[in-house]
């Protein structure tokens, strides 16, 4: 339809923007986490005199008796913590939302609008933490990401319940299988696609987020991986490198998930998108 | 069948989550509403009706929140519909690096917020950033971008959009693929040029890809913390202070109530933007 030299124009156009716009920046994050430090300073995109990635990766997880290692343990745990409550709680609440309309229809869908519009109340939560005596502790914060990313979920799974047939459900119950068997054995394996898709979208808004430790996890034991980051910004003033390296170690993760799901991922956050 | 059917779908399965959500977002934002009209310590608090309100609006440090986050919201989601919608034509036009081109735009959003800006404040750097020595290269003599107190606010806006520009490009792209072919043959039958075709077909039938764009981006905007905060930390002085910095701000400061206020006001802004938008455009879908 396009001829022939103005497609190859557009694809060139294309690739040299996406180089300039996104590859800059990339390349600067892996260019300056491989300089020594004097290097990093100047900023310049020059390749560094001495390829020293490694070397400076280890200083990173030696720095304060390797504080990042026990960031990434903990923001490890809180997010597959986190997805597992999510997964099990979301997947039975949108399926019955989905399966049962009622007199509680209108308000469970309040519900989950008022989640995914509103911010959380931010000090309340602490004192309302404090009081319950559990402030600072990983329950508290698995808790909280689960409460916010809980609309969300369920919306997806609500979602994707309406494209079960209820036949199967019906089928289940002639058969003489109970509520709980019905949920368990049969629809809950059904969910698995979207399972997935909860999975991988929340493994990377939780591992990533930062504000809500910052408010709901303070304390020298308690740090996540965003949290080092960002107190390396202090730190780190002077040793640019260490800070890019640092950016690395914690993409890393999410690069690895990219790699293998992205068609996963990319489909995942439209069609969420699209539904809610 | 039916009937006997709801004793199946028991009310206990929505029971946890309904705990969790109602405990854990719920309690503290309705308590929030009380706890905005006090001078409070967490441990005792004080009464003092709406001064805390009034305190927003009369100290310009507090009530220029308010205008940025405004801007911030509305320019981002503008420049996200723009950039998104345009990269989404385009990676969806018939050119074979789409696949790995889609993959390059999407990436950065999944890097931490904060990593994204670390690398931009050294990018933005005035005399040694990138930017400002490929600026020099050609000829310009680069701006302060966030030491200017006029321009930091717009650099950051740009910052988010190039970090979630990858979002509404997928969410286009999904839109737009969703959009039978045979629009586009009968258009070209018809005699209708490529802009006819983005005018008349692409533009009115995107209506939904583009309404979940403009509320996830409005939202998003409307509550934002962690990029201003790792770049500019609301300066120079107060000029890029957005609600949800200023509530952070009066926190760490120990002002409980004060922040609590500012928390409410985000709340109100919130829903009287999000909750209509909802409704309005939710109304006013081209079904296919």
């Amino acid at each position: 339809m396009i001829s022939r030299t103005r497609r190859l124009l557009m694809e060139i156009t294309g690739i040299i923007s996406a180089l300039v716009i996104f590859g800059i920046p990339f390349y600067f994050i892996i260019n300056s986490a491989a300089k020594n430090p004097r290097e990093a300073s100047l900023m310049k995109m020059s390749a560094p005199e001495q390829f020293l990635l490694l070397d400076n990766i280890k200083e990173v997880l030696s720095t304060d008796k390797g504080v990042v290692l026990t960031a990434f343990k903990n923001s490890i745990m809180i997010t597959l913590f986190s997805l597992l409550v999510l997964v099990l709680f979301c997947s039975m609440a949108g399926y019955v939302a989905q399966r049962r309309i009622g007199k509680a229809t209108p308000v469970i869908n309040f519900f989950i609008l008022t989640g995914l519009i509103l911010p959380p109340a931010i000090v309340p939560t602490i004192w309302l933490l404090m009081s319950l005596g559990i402030f600072k502790t990983m329950f508290s914060m698995v808790m909280i990401e689960v409460a916010l990313s809980m609309s969300f979920s369920t919306l997806i799974y609500k979602g994707f319940m309406a494209t079960i047939p209820r036949e199967i459900d019906e089928a289940a119950i002639v058969d003489g299988s109970s509520s709980f068997r019905l949920y368990f054995q049969i629809i809950f394996p059904l969910l698995k696609p979207t399972t997935a898709t909860i999975i991988v979208l929340s493994s990377v808004n939780i591992f990533n987020d930062f504000v809500n430790p910052l408010y709901f996890f303070p304390g020298k034991k308690n740090v996540t991986i965003q949290l080092t980051l960002y107190n390396f910004i202090s730190k780190y003033h002077s040793n640019w490198n260490l800070l890019f390296a640092d950016v690395v170690i914690i993409t890393i993760p999410m690069l690895i998930l990219f790699i293998f799901f992205n068609r996963k991922i990319i489909a995942g956050m439209s069609a969420g998108a699209i539904k809610a | 069948m039916i009937k006997q059917m709801k004793n199946y779908y028991s009310y206990l399965f929505l029971l946890p989550a309904g705990l969790v959500f109602t405990i854990f977002f719920l309690i503290p934002a309705i308590s929030s509403l009380f706890f905005s009209l006090t001078r409070w310590t967490l441990t005792d608090w004080t009464y003092i009706g709406l001064e805390n309100f009034r305190m927003f609006f009369s100290e310009d440090s507090l009530r220029i929140g308010f205008q940025n986050t405004f801007l911030y919201a509305f320019l981002t989601c503008g420049l996200k519909v723009v950039f998104g919608l345009a990269l989404g034509v385009y990676l969806t036009s018939e050119i074979r690096t789409k696949n790995y081109l889609r993959a390059v735009v999407f990436f950065p959003n999944l890097i931490s917020t904060i990593a994204v800006g670390i690398t931009f404040n050294s990018l933005m750097h005035p005399s040694k950033g990138a930017i400002n020595r490929g600026l020099m290269f050609i000829g310009i003599t680069g701006p302060d971008w966030l030491g200017n107190t006029k321009l930091a606010l717009l650099s950051v806006i740009n910052v988010d959009v190039w970090k979630g520009v990858g979002i509404a490009t997928v969410i286009f792209i999904a839109g737009i693929s969703s959009i039978p072919t045979q629009y586009y043959e009968a258009l070209s039958i018809d005699g209708g040029n490529r802009f006819d075709k983005f005018r008349h077909i692409t533009l009115p039938l995107v209506r939904p890809a583009m309404n979940s764009v403009i509320i996830l981006a409005l939202i998003g905007g409307l509550r934002t913390f962690d990029l201003i905060w790792s770049m500019t930390k609301g300066g120079p002085g107060f000029t890029t202070d957005l609600l949800a910095s200023i509530i952070y701000k009066q926190y760490s400061s120990g002002f409980f109530g004060l922040s609590t206020a500012g928390n409410v006001f985000l709340f109100i802004l919130v829903s009287v933007i999000a909750f209509p938008i909802y409704k309005y455009l939710n109304s006013r879908e081209v079904d296919l």
